[in-house]
């Protein structure tokens, strides 16, 4: 009985242990890069509905040359990291968790564009567009969050 | 200067700065840029957790994504108020009526499904991991326009009958 109480506990402990909450600093680092990230989708425009469609209409190349330079500066950034050995603020090691490939890739990949096109927002300019007072993106994000769902529940028939 | 800020910002700057997200968010924070996450914690904290998907999340280590979306809120805010000097127009009008809505919705549903099987969005897979020259990542962004185009050039109305996208 005791032991039995024992392992409950120790088996507390470790989810305690290997789940927890980030720090003060994370947490305000996280507020603070949100609300620029925030600023910079919404002055790049990127967060239009109509620059979104002119994109896949192949209309102008904004779209493209945004994501194209920010992919650029993401990838020097991180070799910089990389070169010069970097660490966060609080002294840990900057680490790149690859995602791994699986049929979802691809299938997932083609679903998230479909709805891309349609609402005209990825996931981002969905919280900037209700931030900024665009409430029929409360819309979007009840379909985004009861998609998260509908994938939770049917994942495991999924092929991956 | 503070007349540049307040007009659209070039494709550019915009980009460039976009790109410094994620070395920011690393050094500021050590967490990898991405967004989609943020509609996995949700479940998660509010259940039902019987599914493994949401049960297995570490919700905890994993508020900070909830964080970020709320910053970025905060930002979309911000940048209307503060550093516009006209109106931005997010969705067209046509989007303000009972079937736009349920356009909405139903991307919506593509949005958040889709994310998460395909494991991130334009910030998790285009960006950050196209920048560290993962592979699959490059192959998520190319279905991304696949999907994206077939529903701009012809699938749409298929879908939607006589609304026009």
């Amino acid at each position: 009985m005791i032991d039995t109480t024992k392992e409950q506990t120790q088996a507390k402990t470790n989810e305690q242990t290997s789940d927890r909450f980030p720090g003060f600093v994370t947490i305000s680092s996280v507020l603070l890069v949100g609300i620029y990230f925030g600023i910079v989708l919404t002055k790049s425009e990127v967060v239009r509905w109509q620059r979104v469609h002119d994109m896949f209409l192949f209309k102008e190349p904004f779209m493209y040359l945004i994501i194209g330079v920010g992919v650029v500066v993401a990838m020097i950034s991180m070799l910089l990291i990389k070169k010069l050995g970097v660490k966060t603020i609080e002294g840990k090691p900057i680490k790149y968790e690859p995602k791994p490939y699986h049929t979802g890739v691809i299938l997932g990949g083609m679903i998230f564009g479909a709805g891309w096109a349609i609402t005209g927002a990825c996931p981002g300019p969905i919280y900037a567009q209700i931030g900024a007072g665009a409430w029929m993106a409360l819309f979007t994000l009840a379909g985004a969050l009861a998609g998260m769902y509908l994938y939770a529940w049917i994942k495991p028939k999924l092929p991956h | 200067m503070t007349e540049f800020l307040m007009q659209p910002w070039p494709w550019w700057f915009s980009g460039i700065l976009i790109g410094l997200t994620v070395p920011l968010l690393y050094f500021l924070a050590g967490k990898s840029f991405g967004i989609s996450t943020s509609f996995q914690e949700v479940g998660a904290m509010c259940g039902p957790c019987n599914l493994d998907y949401l049960k297995n999340h570490k919700w905890r280590s994993g508020i900070w994504t909830l964080v970020f979306a709320v910053g970025i809120g905060i930002g979309g805010f911000i940048a209307v108020r503060f550093l516009s000097s006209s109106p931005v127009e997010f969705l067209p009008e046509s989007f303000v009526s009972v079937s736009g809505a349920f356009r909405l919705l139903i991307g919506g549903l593509l949005v958040g499904f889709g994310t998460r099987y395909a494991g991130g969005c334009t910030s998790g897979h285009a960006i950050t991991g196209i920048a560290n020259l993962n592979w699959p990542s490059l192959v998520a962004t190319i279905f991304f326009f696949v999907g994206g185009l077939a529903v701009t050039w012809g699938l749409g109305t298929l879908i939607f009958g006589g609304l026009s996208l």
